[in-house]
C-alpha cells in the first residue's frame, strides 16, 4: 500500500482548506452556482436529484482496513448508514449537505484519502486491476504506475480543464480485468528484451459513442511514461472537440484524425516536450514501487481446502481465483445479494470487511469495476473462517460473474441524468436469473439507465439501456459485448420493452442460448458463433 | 484592463493584434491569440515580441493553458497576459503554466487572489514556473 509523505498530505490538506473556501464563497453568495460547479465536481460534488452526492476516490482500487472504517464512519455520521462503490472503483454517499462537505474531505485526509478530481473536465481517479500484485499472470504490477499517474495528475495545471472528462487505466497481464480497451488512455504492461514499458490504448470509451481503443504504441519504455502521457494529453487538450459536448471526448478527435495521424501527432509532441525533464527519475519509481513489495507471504503453506460444506464449496468455486504465492487465494466479495441494490454496502458490512481484512489478507482491499470487493492475499486455510464471516454479514453470495452479479448505475433512483431506473431491473432479473445462474455459466449483464453508459452496457454479455420514451421508461437490449481483453461492443437487438418485458426478453434469450450452447461454452461465445438472429427470432417471434 | 501583474519591467501599453495581422506586420510586438489558434506560429518571431495575450472565452476553455506553457517551452520571456473570464480558482494554473499578467474582465478579491495562489507549498509535476515536482524534493 501507498503511503503519504509530508508533501502528499499537505497537499490533500490544503484541498480541504480550498474548498471549505469555496463552499464558504459558494453558501455566501460570492459564487454563482454555475461557477461553483466545476470547482464542486472537481472534488467529486454532484448535485443529484434528491442532495448532493459524493464521490470518494479510491486510487486503483486499493485500500486497506484503516481506510475502509473511514468509508464506514462516513457512511454512518453524514450519510444513511450505507456507501455505493462504482464501476470506477469509487465509493460514492447519496445524502450528502453540502455545509458538512468540508468536514468530511477533512475526515477522508486524515486516512490518506480524497475526493480530487472524481469528477469534472480532467484527469480522473486512476483505475486498475483489482488483482493487482495477486494475479498468476501478471508481468509487473501496475499500481506502482498508476500511483505515479495519480500524482502526475493531481492538480495538472495545464490539463484541469479539457474538453470532457478523461480516465485512465492500467493493467499488468493480458487478462484485462479494468476494461482498458474502453478507457480515454489504457496502459498494459509488457516486457521486451527484458525491459519494461507500456502498450498504449487511446479513445476508448463508452458513453453515446461507444468505441474500443486503438493502441497507438506497442512498447513505451517505462522511463519515459509520463512524458508521453503528457504529449496524448496536450494533443487532445489543444485539439479535442469544445463545441458539442457530446464530441468532445477524446473517442471523436482519435477518429475524426484517424489512430494513425494521431498517433504522429503524439510523437511529435513528445519529441517536443521529452527534453523537459518532465518524467520522473527512477529513484521516484523505485520509492513507489517499494510501497507495493509483495507482504510477507509465509511459505511451504499446502493448497488444500476443505471443502465438505457444500456452501463454501460452491462460494470457492465461484469466488475464489488462484494465487501466485502457493497456499494463497484472492478471495471476490460480492456485494450483489439477490434482490440487493448492486455496489450497496452498509456500515456494519464495510467494518466487517475490514475486519476481515486485517485478519486474513495483510490489510489488503480491492474494488473492482463491476462493483465488488477483492481480499488479494488470503491463505487457503482461512478460507474457510473468512467465508464464515462473510456469511454472518449477508456477504457470502457465491454469485461472481454469474447472472445476478450485475453491474448497474444508480438510474432514476437517484441520479439527475437518468432517463429510467437501473436497480429495479438489476433486481427483477437477479430474481429471475439466481435459481439457473450456475447452469448458465458466466454472464455479465450491465445495465445503464441512460446513455452515458456508467453500467457499461456496451460491454455487457448482455447489455440494457433504459431510455425515456414518451414519458415512460423503456427498456433496450443489446447482447454480445465484453469489456476483457477480447473487448467487443454489445447491438442492440430490435424494439424496446417494458421493465417486465425485457425481463423476459432476456429470460428467452437464455431458453435459446441453452438450447444452442455447446459443452461449456459461454453465452458471449455461443453469441459470437451463431450470430444474433436465432436470438432475435426466440425474443421477437 | 490588467489587474495583477508579476513582473518588473514597463507593461506594454500597444493592444495586441490579431495573429494574422501579426505575422502580417513586421514590426508588431504584442499579440493576442484566440482559443484554438496555433500559438506555434508565432515561435520564429519570440524575440521581438514582448507580449502575448491568450483569451479565455470561457474559463472552461483550458485551451490557453497550453498555448500559454508552449510559448514558455520555447523560451519566450516576454509578458502572457490571460484575459477574459479569468476567475479566482484558475490563477494557480495559470500562473503555473506561465502567465505572469492577468486582465479578467470581472475584479477579484485581493484577498481571495493571495489566498488562491499561496495554498499550495508543493507541486506534483513540472510545468513552466521552475517549481521543482515533489519527486524531485524527496530525491535532489
Amino acid at each position: 500500500m501507498y503511503r503519504y509523505d509530508q508533501y502528499d498530505q499537505a497537499i490533500v490538506d490544503a484541498r480541504v482548506d480550498e474548498f471549505r473556501d469555496q463552499v464558504a464563497r459558494r453558501l455566501a453568495g460570492e459564487l454563482t452556482e454555475d461557477q461553483f460547479k466545476p470547482l464542486r465536481l472537481k472534488n467529486g460534488l454532484y448535485l443529484q436529484l434528491h442532495a448532493y452526492m459524493l464521490r470518494v476516490a479510491i486510487p486503483y482500487g486499493t485500500l486497506d482496513g484503516r481506510q475502509m472504517r473511514m468509508l464506514a464512519h462516513i457512511a454512518r455520521k453524514y450519510d444513511r448508514d450505507y456507501g455505493h462503490f462504482t464501476t470506477r472503483q469509487n465509493i460514492q454517499y447519496n445524502w450528502i449537505k453540502l455545509e458538512e462537505a468540508g468536514d468530511i474531505l477533512a475526515d477522508l485526509a486524515s486516512v490518506e484519502m480524497h475526493a480530487i478530481q472524481t469528477s469534472g473536465n480532467c484527469i480522473r481517479n486512476i483505475s486498475s486491476d483489482q488483482f493487482a500484485g495477486a494475479a498468476a499472470d501478471e508481468v509487473g504490477d501496475p499500481r506502482p504506475w498508476a500511483e505515479l499517474l495519480r500524482q502526475w495528475s493531481t492538480f495538472h495545471p495545464e490539463f484541469s480543464y479539457l474538453p470532457r472528462k478523461f480516465k485512465i487505466a492500467v493493467v499488468g497481464s493480458d487478462t484485462d480485468r479494468a476494461a482498458i480497451q474502453l478507457h480515454d488512455i489504457g496502459l498494459q504492461l509488457v516486457e521486451q528484451g527484458g525491459e519494461l514499458g507500456f502498450k498504449v490504448f487511446v479513445g476508448g470509451g463508452m458513453g453515446r459513442t461507444p468505441i474500443i481503443g486503438a493502441c497507438i504504441k506497442d512498447f513505451l519504455p517505462a522511463r519515459h511514461f509520463l512524458s508521453y502521457q503528457e504529449a496524448i494529453l496536450r494533443v487532445y487538450n489543444r485539439y479535442g472537440r469544445r463545441d458539442n459536448i457530446y464530441k468532445a471526448r477524446i473517442k471523436i478527435l482519435v477518429t475524426e484524425l484517424g489512430a494513425e495521424e494521431f498517433a504522429r501527432q503524439v510523437e511529435a509532441e513528445w519529441r517536443e516536450i521529452l527534453p523537459l525533464g518532465i518524467d520522473a527519475p527512477v529513484a521516484e519509481i523505485e520509492r513507489i514501487e517499494g510501497f507495493f513489495a509483495p507482504p510477507p507471504f509465509e511459505t511451504g503453506l499446502a493448497d488444500d481446502v476443505d471443502l465438505s460444506d457444500p456452501d463454501f464449496a460452491v462460494w470457492v468455486k465461484q469466488n475464489v481465483h488462484a494465487h501466485k504465492v502457493p497456499g494463497y487465494a484472492i478471495a471476490t466479495i460480492s456485494l450483489k445479494p439477490v434482490g440487493g441494490i448492486p455496489g450497496d454496502a452498509s456500515s456494519a458490512q464495510i467494518e466487517r470487511i475490514a475486519d476481515l481484512a486485517e485478519r486474513y489478507s495483510f490489510d489488503e482491499i480491492r474494488v473492482t469495476h463491476a462493483q465488488n470487493l477483492v481480499l488479494p492475499h488470503v491463505r487457503k486455510a482461512d478460507l474457510y473462517a473468512l467465508w464464515q464471516g462473510l456469511r454472518d454479514a449477508d456477504l457470502a453470495n457465491a454469485n461472481l460473474d454469474l447472472a445476478s452479479d450485475i453491474i448497474a448505475c444508480p438510474g432514476l433512483d437517484y441520479c439527475s441524468l437518468a432517463n429510467a431506473r437501473s436497480i429495479p431491473v438489476a433486481q427483477a432479473l437477479a430474481e429471475r436469473l439466481a435459481p439457473i445462474e450456475r447452469d448458465l455459466g458466466e454472464l455479465k449483464i450491465k445495465i445503464s439507465g441512460c446513455i452515458n453508459a456508467c453500467g457499461h452496457h456496451h460491454a455487457g454479455h448482455i447489455g440494457i439501456l433504459g431510455v425515456d420514451r414518451k414519458g415512460e421508461e423503456n427498456y433496450q437490449l443489446l447482447l454480445g459485448g465484453s469489456g476483457a481483453e477480447d473487448a467487443s461492443l454489445a447491438k442492440i437487438i430490435g424494439p424496446g420493452f417494458t421493465q417486465d418485458g425485457v425481463v423476459e426478453a432476456v429470460d428467452k434469450v437464455l431458453g435459446r442460448y441453452r438450447e444452442l450452447r455447446t459443452d461449456g461454452e459461454r453465452f458471449l461465445d455461443t453469441y459470437r458463433r451463431v450470430g444474433v438472429d436465432p436470438f432475435k427470432a426466440a425474443v421477437y417471434g | 484592463m490588467v489587474e495583477l501583474r508579476f513582473r518588473d519591467d514597463a507593461a506594454v501599453d500597444e493592444p495586441g493584434t490579431t495573429l494574422d495581422g501579426f505575422l502580417d506586420q513586421s514590426n508588431a510586438t504584442a499579440v493576442r491569440i484566440e482559443a484554438g489558434e496555433d500559438v506555434r506560429r508565432l515561435l520564429p518571431f519570440l524575440d521581438r515580441l514582448r507580449l502575448v495575450e491568450i483569451a479565455f472565452p470561457t474559463y472552461r476553455d483550458g485551451r490557453g493553458y497550453s498555448a500559454a506553457r508552449i510559448l514558455r517551452e520555447a523560451g519566450y520571456t516576454g509578458e502572457l497576459r490571460a484575459a477574459g473570464d479569468v476567475l479566482v480558482d484558475q490563477l494557480w494554473f495559470m500562473r503555473r503554466t506561465g502567465f505572469d499578467s492577468f486582465a479578467p474582465e470581472k475584479a477579484l478579491d485581493p484577498a481571495a487572489v493571495e489566498r488562491a495562489l499561496n495554498r499550495y507549498a508543493s507541486v506534483y509535476q513540472r510545468a513552466a514556473d521552475g517549481r521543482p515536482p515533489v519527486w524531485k524534493l524527496r530525491h535532489g
